[in-house]
């Protein structure tokens, strides 16, 4: 609570904004090999984004979040290639059609509670690689290219489709993130937080513990689809193996959240820069990289069960992305962030607790 | 018609056989110590390649090396549940599962790494093609053989935990932690030998598995899923009723298995979630 915590604070914010900033202007700064690379970021920061939202607050475990990615990338792919509409029609439906199969893997998965859950999440997206394998029109078990009148859409060269679907990414982290941060600060979010923090207590005091998991869990959905879209897009081709492929969009990205810091903003973002740093220094040992990442990730639960974002906070770093109110702020402002005065000098309320909490 | 129907039934059962083997151990750590093991079809397939690799270089049948590796079976349970397990007990579910995630992850790889990716297979010698007739339908005498050690395991763990001393203190842990403790049965001497025993089951289901079908690295998550299933449809806590899943698993797959190779995987699923949706709490679920 010292005076000196706010202009590193201000600086540490600053830097972020100037990313953002950077990377909106990206097309006009970055060659397209770095585009690529950035493309595939976003898209697995909007999953570990919504890995994160699921475990670290509606302890929601998903094995299975591949199933939702890959049926945002078939839908895509029918709508388009199948019912040749447009593809910016077929994107907002390709998010639709997540949302609605979302519904009923629902209603079967949540029969089982806890560790059940997270196994029965597997078999539901087991499923919907399976039956996606089936489906005619779509290349069966191998998988299929988009056709490439549907991919000239984006544009014509491919100079400018790098530069569409980094944009489109960017994009989709961002609604992703800020959708989040707003739900997170909401009603659902501070039953969220109470959650996170100590369940049973969370329900006694009121939090519709249920209600909240159902929300969760469909919120991730249509984001989840969307990303399928891109990982779409980037690859040019939907097949079984690699829309749902379980170690690109589940294992890597319970990777990135488990070591950036689960249950916080900051923590998949950090995951996910260390993710994507220690694969290009790894990159030629094959296996190993999962290996080091799996010793990794133990080590930190067993550790730091907050990840490199808890342990910052231990050392009294202040939330970056605040989700928490401070209790006085809460009166006057009703709904909005507590104004700077009132930060340094408040409490933080969940932070503080959780060492002390359940997990 | 009828005997393609009863043949299918019967190689379902037996075959159900060696899902229970599997599902036995999850079942154990499901109703004793309440989690998940995520690494649990990893760790199979990791006693299978030891198998492998001790068979090739002692030239000894694999049965006769599963004997040898039951201490050391137990050992590894022990010590992984004491030294590594043990630290997330009580701090909720999510430390558990993260943590065996991390391990079927290093164990994955690492097998991929030490043996690469190729199909195994181990030769059990005359017995695996031994077979008799009973009517129209072939049984093989070592799926047989299978599913009565699957049978004897299961009586074997129910006389254990329901019988002996130290399976009522196993279950007087898993009952109440707390009072246990209090009592002088704390969780960190009862837990490992749990583990211990669950290893066993383990290696067990490894030296039939190695025998009876192709393996490879990554085969591990695709045999947690069927003993996940198996012990789900069973019921919780009832060692006989995961008997019972993973036969009604093992019938699933053979009657997929007419259409082709997807199918196989989809009809164990599909009959998993309708059995969730119709009774969640499990066909032969404990009190």
């Amino acid at each position: 609570m010292t005076s000196g915590r706010r202009p590193l604070l201000l600086a540490v914010r600053g830097v972020l904004a100037v990313a953002a900033l950077t990377c909106l202007a990206g097309p006009w700064l970055f060659d397209a090999n770095s585009l690529s690379v950035l493309t595939e970021f976003f898209i697995v920061l909007t999953l570990a984004l919504m890995w994160n939202l699921l475990a670290g607050y509606a302890d929601i475990i998903s094995v299975g979040q591949q199933g939702f990615v890959g049926v945002g990338a078939y839908a895509f792919f029918g709508f388009t290639a199948l019912a040749h509409l447009t593809v910016w029609l077929a994107i907002p439906l390709a998010a639709l059609t997540t949302l609605i199969v979302a519904v009923p893997v629902m209603a079967v998965i949540f029969r089982l509670r806890t560790a059940y859950l997270a196994v029965g999440t597997w078999v539901a997206s087991d499923v919907l690689m399976l039956v996606a394998g089936k489906l005619p029109g779509f290349g069966g078990g191998s998988g299929t290219s988009l056709p490439i009148p549907v991919v000239k859409q984006f544009g014509v060269r491919l100079g400018d489709r790098i530069d569409i679907f980094y944009t489109m990414s960017l994009g989709l982290v961002l609604i992703a993130f800020v959708a989040t941060w707003a739900l997170l600060r909401s009603r659902v979010g501070l039953g969220l937080t109470a959650m996170r923090d100590n369940e049973e207590a969370a329900g006694a005091a009121g939090v519709d513990l249920i209600r909240t998991r159902i929300v969760c869990f469909l919120w991730t959905a249509p984001f989840l689809g969307l990303a399928g879209v891109m990982t779409a897009l980037e690859k040019l081709r939907v097949a079984p193996s690699a829309s749902f492929n379980i170690t690109d969009w589940t294992i890597d990205v319970i990777f990135i959240v488990v070591i950036g810091g689960i249950g916080s903003l900051e923590g998949p973002i950090i995951g996910a820069v260390v993710f994507f740093v220690l694969r290009e220094w790894l990159a030629g040992f094959g296996a190993w990289y999962l290996i080091i990442l799996g010793a990794i990730s133990i080590v930190v639960i067993l550790f730091e069960p907050r990840g490199v974002w808890g342990a910052c906070r231990r050392w009294g770093v202040p939330d970056l992305l605040p989700v928490s109110y401070g209790p006085l702020a809460l009166e006057p402002q009703n709904g909005s962030p507590p104004s700077e005065e009132y930060k340094d000098k408040l409490p933080i309320v969940g932070p503080r607790l959780e060492r002390s909490a359940r997990r | 018609m009828v005997e393609t129907f009863v043949n299918l039934i019967v190689q379902g059962v037996l075959i159900g056989g060696l899902y229970a083997l599997f599902a036995l151990g999850l079942s154990l750590s499901l109703g004793v110590m309440r989690f998940v093991n995520i690494a649990h079809g990893d760790m199979i397939v990791l006693f299978s390649f030891v198998i492998l690799s001790l068979t090739g270089a002692l030239g000894w049948s694999p049965f006769l090396v599963a004997l040898i590796l039951i201490p050391v079976a137990f050992g590894t349970g022990y010590v992984l549940q004491r030294f590594l397990l043990q630290r997330t007990v009580g701090k909720g579910i999510l430390p558990i599962l993260l943590v065996t995630f991390g391990l079927s992850i290093i164990i994955q790889n690492g097998l991929l790494e030490a043996y690469g990716p190729n199909t195994r297979k181990l030769s059990g010698g005359a017995i695996e093609l031994a077979a008799f007739r009973v009517g129209p339908i072939d049984i093989g005498v070592y799926p047989l053989l299978v599913l009565g050690l699957a049978v004897a395991l299961i009586a074997g763990l129910d006389t254990f935990l329901y019988r002996t001393a130290i399976g009522a203190r196993i279950r007087a842990v898993s009952d109440d932690p707390a009072a246990a403790d209090l009592i002088g049965l704390t969780s960190a001497r009862i837990y490992p030998i749990a583990m211990g025993v669950i290893a066993i089951t383990m290696l067990a289901a490894a030296s039939c598995m190695s025998v009876w079908t192709n393996f490879d690295p990554a085969i591990g998550p695709s045999r947690l899923l069927a003993a996940f299933e198996a012990v789900v449809l069973g019921g919780l806590g009832s060692l006989w009723g995961t008997l019972a899943g993973g036969v009604i698993i093992g019938i699933a797959q053979n009657f997929g298995s007419q259409i082709d190779a997807s199918w196989q995987i989809l009809a164990q699923h599909l009959v998993f979630l309708v059995a969730l949706i119709l009774r969640p709490q499990g066909l032969f679920a404990r009190g």
